[in-house]
């Protein structure tokens, strides 16, 4: 049996009747059409659908949209903020960590999760912080330092 | 004047899309109406196939259509493969199994339905009736005489065999003063790009044309291919290439899933869409590498390898993907490296198993080859109690190039020691070696590796390039290649805006649409940038012939008194008198250039004359922690020499994630099939591929010897990496472990097979310095 | 990746829940979800009805005990918030230390205690922990009674627990470490599934002549369940913490296993190895600690 479901996705309250085996991740890419979180395994091993639930980053492979119900979700199409880019975005950009660019969503996710909780994180951290997203073009190295980039940034933005 | 954009480190320009989750994959097309597809799948490796019934999947709600084997077979016999040799074994790959399974997640039957859960749903519901037989996994024990066969209209398993010899190669052995044997094992791999593959069909009835978007490395050659399988002409079917989530060599081939959601798009007229589940792409995409390799080599006593004898058994799995037979003879093809040994006996023996086809993955036969022979050279020095550098010193290439290798190679160019010389110093070599010392008198194992590997490219036949200047003078190219990672739309921006002399940000490449690009063979092989590149820098050079033209008849003087530098064609002599590029741009369009058409465009196609031969040195630092086995790659030092390098930012990210496979296939990758065929490493829940915390920073740095075999000088850069990493990986761990007297570990090098080498050696015994195969002569 | 089709019900009290439990004896409970759809999702389980307990007020947060001494762990508290909580952290950081090291950031933050618990798999991390923390499991019936179930009883085998199937995990004390109390965990990952190939707590009590007044090991990955190590834990009982006695106790941890679990990521020779470098290793730290 369909149920109703209400979340806040991006900052726009959705409303829709899903089938309870439906995943968050369908629901964000079919019927939200917000195509930009990606699925890359049926394990929860790769990350490329790591989205923010209430501002946690969330693998939204392995969660029901039926469980999210209410919830603040945040998707790589929300992060920029009045056309302009998130700093972790620009460190992408920046520092070449991307090639496919098929995992970076979710790497940009969960790196928003650990800047969040560490603004000025180690080498060592960033790499703990990332060890849910797998990425098989970079060898992570650009991706380390399009973090770094990105916790320069915004300790700045702090700063001033 | 501006620094010419060639060289320069410039920031990708398909990543403005990427980074905002704006991209546009192939599971991101949804056409109106799509139905979507789904496959029932062998479970056994080898079965007769008495009995498939679609019936009760047909009454699932919302199915629209099924497909079985025969019927499909009326329409395509088999999934193509392109190589073809003498005496080459060549079974049909039905798109549909037919009376027989050969591998574990053969497509035994396909539904369509309104939606993707009820399509899953159905293909769960189809009937099967096996009748299991022996499955065939071991390709030695497959080359036996009573072994199963796995295709029974062939009297062996033996899909090919070929025998390649240079020099007198049993003189060299009889006369050798060291005689080193070895067996060595290439893991079978997963390609595991992270985007499944995937295809979208769409068959429009009153136009006759069928779109394929598809996750493809090579869209024109998908097209053909589409089109001669389903009876179609060229001109009415179009592959889309989106954007495209890696590909590794994965996505070369045509595989069935495209072919049926054609089949299924032609019938029902509406468009078909199936995505691959990561189950799916572990059995159904193809695999890579998988050879048991036996190495002998001949040396003298100072080092100086006179002669290489290698076999190599190559388990191909149950049918040719679409290059499969030709991925093992670059092995043999470089089993020699960049060194001069002139005595070479390669043999080759491809044998079917019931497994997934083995095709190209990252590297193709040439990883194999610098493990054979990066291994072998370390196992002569080690034999000899010589410097692993100092046995690569003496044995490099020196030249004269083009050099004719006893693999039957011809060598463009290459400076094998300046690379070496380079990596070594980076590294800090000489000091390294005193801090293994030091640290092996306090229990820690540290271990230097190097490898000084050899790779080809810039497989031909042949790229197109075009290039048109519109009448605003900006500039658009269309390549034949299909980048997929590799971010062509800024390199081959950046050779563009050099010869037509406009800001990068003025050129639009174009790619991956056959609609679009008239022409095309496609991205693998690392000779996207050697071929495609030059193709697009001749196509401008016929633009520039005709602007020049342009600019002769609007400044009214000879072409040859006209100079063209900053994006103006000025008089010799006259600087004043001179015209823009857009200025002659429009002028072009405007049709009153005497002796000239309409237009400022060009094509070109640039045929490879023959391969390109990148190389470069790679030193891995590694500690094993020998209670666990556990090995941490502590250091990574990269030299590569690609010719000339277009941007080196995104030659680097081409290094990095090269290094990233290899080192995977060095410590951890395996996909791992049981007695019974069934494959055991079947998710990512238990194949490992490294993550963010497995590797360190790496060291990358680059040599230029250019190539006279195009005009950019370049080379490739895709694959170096993975084939630079995986013997330097295995040599450091094995020259960690050499107090241990360990000489040699299969990969990967798991934690417990480091551990049980270790308890199997004398634990407290001082280095052995003769390995227990080799023999000395003569002294 | 597309789990089989289920009826869906999200009870808002654990009374509702135990009643739609009682009601539908196909259903499976459903916390963070982190071990249940995998399997879904592969098809390797297909419950008919799913019953969503997330929302289950009374099941969630950490607190310390009104007299103190222990820390009581609400089910659905998820392994993140064990890993960052303060409480924990100051006293019982062993739960903090085996939370952190769990799958991976966004595993923890929705993977549950109570969820990894009542799977019960084999290779789980807080076992180990709860085993040597002697910590004590809380479940409620259909008829709404509590029964207190000691971790030494809750795992029974492999993905098997003391649970009925009729009842709800709802809570897990552990004790408040004592000062002079030191605690580690050690864990061989797969590297594939960062499960435990090998994973020990150890917890190590000293007295004030330096000797060891307790001692508890727990083991997780070896075997098909989580197991104390008995004689590991006796023979340094009572003795100082040196290198040679914990090396002479880790020697006889790998007995407690048994029949040690045997696949393509480890044989179970490696696992026995394993359990005993991991064991030493442990109390090294955990005495270090005390």
């Amino acid at each position: 049996m369909n149920r109703q479901v209400t979340l806040r996705v991006n900052g726009v309250t959705q409303q829709h009747s899903v089938e309870p085996r439906l995943l968050l991740v369908y629901y964000l890419r079919e019927v939200l059409g917000l195509t930009g979180t990606h699925v890359g395994c049926d394990t929860s091993q790769c990350g490329a659908c790591t989205v923010l639930l209430e501002g946690q980053a969330v693998k939204s492979c392995t969660i029901l949209a039926v469980q999210a119900d209410g919830a603040e979700i945040t998707t790589i199409e929300g992060l920029a903020r009045d056309g302009k880019l998130h700093p972790l975005q620009t460190g992408f950009w920046e520092e070449h960590g991307l090639q496919c660019g098929f995992c970076t969503p979710g790497m940009i996710m969960a790196a928003c999760q650990l800047l969040e909780r560490i603004p000025d994180p180690s080498e060592a951290q960033i790499r703990h912080g990332l060890a849910g997203n797998l990425c098989r073009c970079t060898g992570y190295h650009n991706i380390v330092r399009a973090v770094q980039h990105a916790a320069r940034k915004l300790l700045e933005t702090k700063q001033r | 004047m501006a620094a010419p954009a060639v060289g320069s480190r410039i920031k990708r320009r398909e990543d403005p899309r990427l980074i905002t989750g704006t991209g546009n994959y192939v599971e991101d097309v949804t056409p109106a109406g799509t139905l979507y597809m789904a496959l029932a799948r062998s479970p056994h490796a080898h079965a007769r196939l008495r009995r498939v019934n679609v019936k009760d999947a047909l009454q699932h709600p919302g199915v629209v259509a099924a497909l079985t084997g025969p019927e499909v077979r009326q329409i395509v016999d088999s999934v193509p493969c392109v190589v073809d040799f003498p005496d080459l074994k060549k079974p049909k790959w039905p798109v549909l199994a037919v009376d027989r399974v050969r591998y574990v997640g053969e497509a035994v039957a396909a539904v369509v339905a309104t939606d993707r859960a009820m399509a899953v749903d159905a293909a769960s519901l189809v009937q099967t009736d096996y009748l299991p037989l022996t499955a065939v996994t071991d390709p030695e024990r497959a080359l036996r005489p009573r072994s199963t066969r796995v295709h029974a209209e062939f009297k062996d398993n033996q899909a090919w065999y070929s025998l390649t010899e240079a020099g007198d190669v049993d003189s060299a052995f009889r006369e050798a003063h060291v005689v080193v044997k070895q067996r060595l094992v290439n893991q079978r791999l997963i390609p595991l790009a992270m985007e499944t593959r995937g295809v979208v069909a769409q068959y429009h009835a009153a136009s006759g044309l069928l779109t394929v978007w598809s996750t493809s490395q090579n869209p024109h050659q998908l097209k053909s291919q589409l089109a001669a399988l389903l009876g179609l002409p060229e001109n009415q079917v179009r592959v889309i290439a989106p954007d495209v989530g890696g590909g590794f060599g994965s996505k070369i081939d045509v595989y069935c899933e495209e072919i049926l959601a054609c089949i299924f798009a032609l019938r029902l007229g509406r468009p078909v869409k199936w995505i691959e589940e990561r189950r799916e792409n572990f059995q159904g995409t193809i695999h890579g590498r998988d050879q048991v390799d036996y190495v002998e080599v001949a040396a003298q006593r100072d080092g100086v390898i006179t002669g290489l004898k290698v076999k190599v058994i190559a388990d191909v799995g149950a049918y040719w993907g679409f290059f499969s037979p030709a991925i093992a003879t670059s092995t043999i093809g470089l089993a020699t490296g960049c060194y001069a040994i002139p005595n070479f006996r390669g043999e080759l023996y491809e044998v079917f198993t019931n497994k997934t086809p083995v095709d190209a993955y990252r590297g193709a036969g040439r990883p194999e080859a610098a493990y054979i022979i990066e291994r072998a050279v370390d196992l002569v020095a080690l034999e000899l109690a010589l410097d692993p550098a100092e046995v690569r010193r003496k044995n490099f290439i020196g030249g004269p190039f083009p050099y004719a290798t006893a693999g039957g190679m011809s060598f463009d160019s290459g400076n094998y020691r300046a690379a070496l010389d380079k990596a070594l110093q980076s590294a800090g070599y000489q000091r390294r070696r005193s801090e293994q010392k030091r640290l092996r008198q306090r229990g820690r194992y540290q271990g230097i590796g190097l490898s000084s590997y050899i790779e080809l490219c810039a497989i031909g036949p042949w790229e197109m390039g075009a290039v048109r200047v519109d009448a605003a003078g900006k500039v658009t190219v269309l390549t034949g290649t299909s980048p997929h990672g590799q971010g062509e739309e800024t390199t081959f921006a950046q050779i563009v805006a050099d010869q037509l002399q406009v800001a990068v940000e003025e050129v639009a490449v174009q790619h991956g649409d056959t609609a679009v690009v008239p022409a095309g063979i496609g991205t693998y092989g690392s000779r996207t940038t050697a071929v495609g590149g030059s193709a697009v820098l001749n196509a401008c050079l016929l633009v520039k012939e005709k602007a020049f033209k342009i600019a002769s008849h609007l400044l009214q003087v000879p072409e040859d008194r006209l100079t063209f530098a900053q994006g103006t064609f000025a008089v010799k002599d006259a600087p004043d008198r001179a015209v823009t590029l857009a200025k002659v741009a429009a002028q072009a369009y405007t049709g009153s250039v005497p002796g000239a058409e309409m237009g400022l465009e060009a094509s070109a196609y640039f045929e490879a004359p023959n391969l390109v031969f990148p190389f470069g040195t790679h030193v891995a630092v590694v500690e094993v922690d020998p209670e666990t086995g556990e090995v941490k790659l502590v250091r990574y030092v990269a030299v590569d020499d690609a010719g000339n390098i277009i941007n080196p930012l995104t030659a680097e990210g081409q290094v990095h994630g090269g290094i990233a496979q290899g080192v995977g296939q060095a410590l951890m990758e395996a996909a791992v099939y049981d007695e019974s065929g069934q494959l055991v490493t079947g998710t990512l829940m238990d194949y490992a591929i490294p993550a963010a915390e497995d590797l360190p920073l790496f060291e990358t740095a680059f040599t230029v010897t250019p190539t006279p075999r195009n005009p950019l000088g370049a080379k490739g850069i895709g694959e170096a990496g993975t084939i630079g990493a995986t013997p330097a990986v295995v040599n450091a761990v094995m020259d960690a472990l050499a107090p241990f007297g360990i000489r040699h570990i299969d990969m990967p090098l798991s934690p417990e097979r480091v551990w049980r080498a270790i308890q199997e050696s004398a634990k407290a015994r001082p280095a052995r310095r003769r390995g227990p195969s080799a023999r000395r002569r003569g002294s | 990746m597309i789990p089989a089709a289920f009826e869906y019900e999200a009870p808002a009290t654990l009374m509702e829940a135990l009643a739609l439990l009682r009601r539908h004896r196909g259903a499976k409970l459903l916390a963070g979800g982190h071990s249940l759809l995998p399997m879904m999702k592969l098809r390797l389980a297909a419950p008919e009805r799913l019953i969503d307990i997330s929302r289950i007020k009374e099941l969630a947060g950490i607190r310390e005990s009104r007299g103190g001494g222990t820390i009581v762990i609400g089910a659905l508290t998820p392994h993140g918030t064990l890993e960052s909580s303060a409480l924990l952290q100051e006293k019982c950081p062993l739960l903090a230390e085996a939370a952190a090291v769990i799958g991976d950031p966004q595993v923890r933050n929705r993977g549950t205690i109570g969820g990894s618990l009542a799977h019960a798999d084999p290779a789980a991390d807080l076992p180990a922990a709860l085993l040597a923390l002697d910590a004590t499991l809380t479940a409620m019936g259909t008829s709404g009674a509590r029964r207190q179930v000691p971790a030494r009883r809750f795992f029974r085998g492999l993905l098997t627990t003391a649970l009925r199937p009729t009842e709800v995990l709802t809570e897990i004390t552990v004790p408040v470490l004592k000062r002079g109390t030191g605690s580690a965990y050690e864990k061989f990952a797969n590297k594939a599934s960062r499960f435990a190939v090998v994973g020990v707590a150890a917890v190590v009590a000293l007295d004030r002549r330096g000797r060891c007044s307790q001692v508890a090991i727990g083991i997780t990955g070896a075997g098909p369940k989580a197991v104390r190590a008995v004689r590991a834990e006796a023979a340094l009982l009572g003795r100082e913490p040196t290198a040679a006695n914990i090396a002479a106790a880790a020697a006889r941890a790998s007995a407690a296993v048994g029949d040690a679990l045997s696949d393509i990521h480890a044989s179970s020779e490696f696992r026995l190895h394993l359990t005993e470098v991991l064991t030493r290793r442990a109390l090294a730290r955990a005495a270090a600690r005390a």
